[in-house]
């Protein structure tokens, strides 16, 4: 059986600076797996390559999801297709009520999946239950989105368009970074909840500690644009242990 | 020289050009040769923008003004007028429309420029009287053709205590210059300002206001947005004198254009001429297109391109909309921005 994500030889530029250099990895339905290393390793580059944000050229290589070239698809044809990411710096879109902007974006790919809009009562709804549920007051989402938020807030309200949008594919992009105790709990069990038999995740992240909330199945380490490592959930702990260094100098 | 002198007198010498520092972005002499035929009287059967906010009617077609001398709001009262200036005929227009509020009256005018004959030169002038705690809000929706020229200028004399609000809604025309004056006396009087220009193809708009502040602790707020595409021109002329002995004024100005085209131009010249000592007065002047990082935000969650784009679009001159206190004119002027951006429901 194919993986769900399946990245082949992936090689990408941002300008005139390669990036990725030959990426391989398979994330099979219903796993979550880690991506760890150190700064400047290409983590983010990787989520933006794969959702397909202008600017970022692949040079060589694949990846597929469920078999379908996502390459050769925009930005939002992706999105459609179930790809999510949890932005590390989630934007600020003045003037545009959290909910109305939510209910744009899914109305939006269900047209493109061939699906009806939802009707206004269900999206209200659901959006009234997943909103207790991340202890987000729902009059927030009837401001501008993320206007005047706090860091906490952005990654709360991620994990909330994630409920709503109910993707096939997450990507977390250093989710961690900002969050107190309280919020990176309430944020990790939002996650949690979306675990699946057919949903998979790729969790990016520097740290270890979002991984004690989020378990992995596994983790890979990357650095200078490859995966130099895989294993099990132990590596996080060896990697928050020893560090980075040794697999700067391999990839080196 | 004005547009209403050169159609009075048919000497298209008396015409403002671009050799006026006022008119240099809204050149009338170079764009008009000759001006059309005088307009014969018109019926008028079609309903305005503003139908169904129940207001009283008063119509201008064709420049005449039929049925009424002037809108007056009675002491004490309230009322909506709606005030529809009509081009049946590509004729040349010149009128003139008197609008009195009287002490302690409020008045809501909704005021449009209609073109059911495109190709119209209209000169339109408004006296506006504000009495003692009196009040208006004008909103105007200048719907006027791609061939058509209009100049409208109104004068507006406020008394202490009065509120004065406006918002002018354009889609712009071959040439078109919307143009108030106020005469600001502070002491407990207060303004607000705004417009949107929301133009395309080869249109244009001008929006010129001048704020005259005479008198103490005067308030002003005033917001303008505009997004321009294709090769259309866009200008904001905004000036606030504070004179000598106006202290304690407080004047606001924001200028903020969205430019979706290579060839699309946005002019602005804001002015803030200060002759007093203890005063604040602010303004904010940008320019540029939308941001790229939001559009592909809202692309990651599933938007297309297009939708992305008129969405942050809309948005962006929602925030003048809003600041509309007539709950049916403001949903007017949301469907009117909604129309002109193309993402109506």
């Amino acid at each position: 059986m194919t993986a769900m994500l399946s990245i082949t030889n992936l090689h990408a530029t941002v300008g005139e600076k390669q990036i990725l250099n030959g990426l391989t990895l398979d994330v099979p339905a219903g796993e979550v797996h880690a991506i760890m290393g150190p700064n400047g390793a290409g983590k983010s580059t990787l989520s933006y390559v794969l959702t397909g944000r202008p600017g970022y050229t692949v040079t060589e290589g694949a990846a597929t999801l469920n078999g379908d070239d996502l390459l050769v698809l925009e930005a939002n044809e992706r999105a459609a297709k179930g790809v999510f990411l949890s932005f590390q710096y989630p934007l600020e879109i003045p003037g545009v009520p959290a909910l109305t902007f939510i209910r744009t974006a899914l109305n939006a790919q269900r047209k493109a999946r061939g699906e009806d809009e939802i009707a206004a009562p269900a999206f209200l709804k659901k959006a009234r239950e997943t909103a207790a549920a991340l202890k987000i007051d729902f009059e927030m989402l009837k401001r501008a989105l993320n206007v005047g938020f706090s860091g906490g807030e952005k990654k709360r309200m991620e994990i909330f368009q994630m409920a709503m949008l109910e993707p096939r594919f997450l990507i977390l992009d250093e989710t961690d970074s900002g969050l107190d105790i309280d919020a990176l709990r309430i944020v990790s069990e939002g996650v949690n909840a979306m675990r699946s038999p057919d949903r998979g995740m790729l969790v990016i992240t520097h740290y270890q500690r979002l991984l004690d909330y989020i378990k992995p199945d596994r983790v890979h380490v990357l650095s200078a644009g490859k995966i130099v490592a895989s294993g099990g959930p132990e590596l996080a702990l060896q990697l928050e242990a020893e560090g980075y260094d040794k697999y700067v100098q391999v990839a080196a | 020289m004005t547009l209403a002198t050169a159609i009075k007198t048919g000497d298209v010498s008396q015409l403002p050009s671009r050799r006026d520092e006022d008119w240099r972005w809204t050149d009338l002499r170079g764009l008009l040769r000759s001006l059309p035929r005088q307009p014969d009287h018109a019926d008028v059967s079609t309903d305005g923008p503003f139908a169904g906010l129940c207001g009283d009617l008063f119509l201008v077609p064709n420049g005449f003004v039929e049925g009424f001398t002037h809108i007056e709001s009675a002491a004490g009262e309230a009322s909506v007028a709606e005030l529809r200036f009509v081009a049946a005929d590509a004729a040349s227009i010149a009128t003139t429309v008197l609008v009195v509020v009287r002490a302690g009256a409020s008045l809501t005018l909704l005021e449009s420029y209609e073109a059911l004959a495109d190709g119209a030169v209209s000169a339109i002038t408004l006296d506006i009287e504000v009495a003692e705690g009196g009040r208006l809000e004008r909103i105007v929706l200048a719907a006027d053709g791609p061939e058509g020229v209009t100049v409208s200028t109104a004068t507006v004399r406020l008394a202490p205590g009065a509120d004065y609000a406006q918002t002018v809604l354009t889609s712009g025309a071959r040439r078109q210059r919307i143009e108030t004056h106020i005469a600001h006396p502070g002491q407990g009087a207060s303004v607000r300002l705004d417009g949107v220009y929301l133009l395309r193809d080869q249109r244009h708009a001008d929006l010129t206001t001048v704020v005259t502040h005479g008198g103490l602790d005067g308030e002003t707020s005033q917001l303008t947005k505009g997004v321009v595409r294709d090769q259309a021109r866009g200008v904001f002329q905004g000036r606030i004198v504070v004179e000598k002995g106006a202290d304690g004024t407080e004047a606001r100005m924001g200028h903020h254009a969205l430019i979706l085209s290579d060839k699309a131009e946005v002019d602005a010249k804001p002015e803030l001429l200060i002759f007093a000592d203890d005063v604040q007065c602010a303004h904010g002047n940008t320019i540029g297109a939308l941001d790229e990082a939001a559009i592909f935000y809202a692309r990651q969650r599933g938007m297309p391109e297009d939708v992305a784009r008129a969405m942050l679009t809309e948005a962006f001159v929602g925030e003048v909309v809003d600041r509309i206190d007539h709950a049916g004119a403001r949903d007017v002027a949301r469907a009117w921005v909604s129309a002109q951006l193309g993402t109506g429901e």
